[in-house]
């Protein structure tokens, strides 16, 4: 049951991917990628990774990809829609040999690294109540710092963004 | 795993009434089509305009409030998990965290950035 959830999942999300890349409607393009996102969600679930699932979804897929598809319809890039460079294919060679490369890095660690497993042995390693208890107790001031981060990014937004749409008006 | 299942059956019974609604529709509904009834139609706008408008810019700002207001949400959902396990210290970690970033939608509302105009 878990493999095929697997197999559903992880095929699922390379094949989004693919079509996320081949896609030249920048909408669909981005629906795509929502389906990628969603199929990751579900490979974290299968990781035991339940809150990181959720917050995947709320995060990744509501959030950053309603700011995407604002960018896309603002700036009305469907017209730009054409051809890619000719000198693609060299971008793209580097690219796949650098993400390659990080893959086997990927791989090859849990090997060398006992301690890259030491957490799956617990039960609700994982679960939102145990990563509640962590972010509320023994994380408390980074979690009270986020608050923090968050507010900078609040005037931020209100201070870079703001003041440009008014001096555009 | 087994914890998904209810989500997975909700996910396919959304589907399904979503999915079956346009059908019936589609199927049972009348179709008297003449003209008039077939045109677009739209209260005060051209009915007929390219639909690859230029949004207006100031989506971008609700928009970008809306990340981190979400992102603000995302932190009260493990801890509307562990409520009562947390208790009073716990109410009061949180009241700190959602008051400081009162002060930010304050200051965001008195900048009039929440203001169309």
């Amino acid at each position: 049951m878990e493999l095929l959830m697997f197999f559903i999942f992880g095929v699922g999300a390379v094949a989004f991917a693919l079509l996320m890349v081949t896609n030249k409607k920048p909408v669909n393009a981005a629906m795509c990628l929502i389906g990628v996102m969603f199929c990751l969600a579900g490979l974290y679930v299968l990781l035991n990774a339940h809150l990181i699932a959720a917050l995947q979804l709320i995060v990744y897929a509501g959030a950053v990809m309603v700011l995407f598809l604002f960018v896309i319809m603002l700036l009305n890039v469907e017209e730009k829609e054409g051809r890619l460079a000719v000198n693609i294919l060299v971008v793209q060679s580097v690219a796949a040999v650098v993400v390659g490369l990080v893959f086997l890095t990927v791989v090859n660690l849990p090997k060398t690294d006992a301690s890259f497993f030491a957490g799956m042995g617990i039960p609700d390693f994982g679960t939102t109540k145990a990563i509640g208890k962590m972010l509320f107790t023994e994380y408390l001031l980074p979690f009270e710092i986020a608050s923090i981060l968050l507010l900078a990014a609040i005037v931020g937004a209100v201070i870079l963004a703001k003041r440009r749409i008014d001096d555009a008006e | 795993m087994s914890a998904y299942v209810p989500v997975l059956i909700m996910l396919v019974l959304a589907v399904a009434t979503a999915g079956g609604m346009i059908y019936a529709t589609t199927v049972i509904g009348p179709k008297k089509q003449f003209p008039d009834k077939m045109e677009p139609f739209e209260c005060g706008e051209s009915p007929i305009v390219s639909p690859k408008l230029r949004f207006n810019v100031k989506f971008y700002l609700i928009g970008l409030f809306f990340v981190i207001f979400d992102i603000e949400a995302v932190f009260v959902y493990p801890w509307a998990v562990l409520f009562k396990d947390l208790g009073l210290f716990g109410f009061i970690e949180m009241m700190v965290f959602i008051v400081i970033l009162a002060i930010g939608l304050l200051y965001v509302w008195r900048r009039g950035a929440l203001e169309w105009e």
